[in-house]
């Protein structure tokens, strides 16, 4: 998917984690902050990515702030942004394709 | 990715506690608190422009977490909004157990739903019939045609009547005594015990009013709901305690059903167990309650 405009989807809450996604140049370029960092910094990292991946996502800004957001949470919130970038979010997902 | 075991239509639904679908924290661990079933909201509690966050979050809620025996009931948003289709789409494909309809008001109402969830089973090669359906009387014309919404469909396991939308409707506040939906509450009981159906009390709101909440889950009981709708954990308890039946009904039951088969095995349709008249009008209300025990832990017997 090409992300045609910035979009948003989550929250600062506790367990919650707040995505937003940009136009990028060519690449992905994550910048991730997490309130448990040190111990799950990698797995949050690669959930993000692997997620886009599946997505067909290889040119965006992505900017994660998260706050202790299980893995399902994360792909959740990543998906939402995405999808609301293309304008896509409302109907008509492909639930148990590209999302799962 | 967690395998759900087929839905039963007629299982103990004591208690139904309501989860805002859209947030995380609530629903990564609502099944330790052992409510009979859990229901994710995507409608009031979700916030119109984040109906569509609330579907992705419940998808992957549904694929993740291991809900065990705790029924998993999505609510969707009202026919009259352009959520639903998708509400039942996410439903289907994340293997939800049941459908809550809400504002639901007539038997074309569920039929409408019963088929957006079949087409949905086909796109998503789920079992045809899997996914139950219960039905929320929101409004008078909902109560008023309660029986026919009862048996629209063989998926439709039973109603709830939901508190704040009707009484907004009837032009009436809550009442401790429950005056204000005796009618209505009385009217559903009839239609679903008429169709053969389950039927659920509407939530208490007011978590600070501890003996105002016990006198309507008393009511409740009385009147005969087989649960009620909550909205908090702690409200769990206390349901729990009221609809299980007392030690003393537990043998009864127990003495009403074995003296029934011996007696019927000998010929004998009526007679007396410690002075009451038995006959086979009182065996199905002796079984339930032996069933309820049961699911209680109060009963290890082989009835």
């Amino acid at each position: 998917m090409e992300i045609l405009q910035a979009a948003m989807a989550g929250t600062l809450e506790s367990s919650d984690a707040q995505v937003t996604v940009e136009p990028g140049d060519g690449s992905v370029e994550l910048t991730l902050s997490s309130s448990v960092m040190n111990q799950y910094g990698r797995q949050i990292k690669a959930t993000v990515l692997e997620t886009l991946e599946r997505l067909n996502v290889s040119s965006a800004k992505v900017t994660v702030v998260d706050k202790g957001a299980l893995d399902c949470t994360l792909k959740a919130r990543v998906e939402c942004a995405v999808f609301r970038s293309c304008g896509a979010s409302a109907e008509n997902i492909p639930w148990g394709g590209a999302i799962r | 990715m967690i395998p759900r075991p087929k839905p039963e239509r007629f299982r103990l639904r004591r208690t139904m506690m309501f989860m805002n679908a859209q947030k995380p924290g609530l629903i990564k661990d609502a099944y330790i608190y052992g409510c009979d079933s859990i229901m994710l909201d995507l409608e009031d509690a979700v916030a119109e422009n984040q109906k569509d966050a609330a579907r992705f979050s419940l998808y992957h809620a549904l694929k993740t977490i291991d809900y065990g025996d705790t029924e998993v009931i999505v609510r969707i948003n009202g026919l009259d909004t352009p959520h639903w289709q998708e509400d039942i789409r996410v439903c289907v494909a994340g293997g939800a157990d049941g459908i809550r309809i809400a504002k639901c008001e007539s038997a074309q109402d569920v039929r409408t739903v019963e088929a957006a969830v079949e087409r949905a089973e086909e796109e998503f090669g789920v079992e045809k019939g899997r996914t139950l359906l219960m039905a929320a009387l929101e409004s008078p014309k909902g109560i008023l045609n309660a029986y026919e919404i009862c048996s629209a469909s063989d998926r439709l396991f039973g109603v709830a009547i939901s508190g704040g939308d009707f009484r907004k409707c009837m032009q009436t506040k809550f009442q401790s005594d429950g005056v204000d939906m005796l009618a209505a509450r009385g009217q559903m009981l009839l239609a679903a015990r008429a169709a053969g159906v389950q039927c659920f009390d509407t939530v208490f709101t007011d978590l600070d009013d501890a003996a105002g909440f016990e006198a309507e889950v008393r009511q409740n009981k009385a009147m005969g709901f087989d649960g009620k709708s909550l909205i908090n954990p702690k409200q769990i308890r206390l349901v729990h305690q009221i609809f299980a039946p007392t030690e003393k009904e537990v043998l009864q039951a127990e003495k009403i059903v074995r003296a029934y088969r011996e007696q019927s095995a000998a010929g004998v349709g009526v007679f007396t167990v410690d002075g009451k008249m038995i006959d086979i009008a009182f065996i199905p209300g002796a079984e339930r309650t032996l069933k309820l025990a049961k699911a209680c832990g109060m009963y290890e017997g082989d009835l």
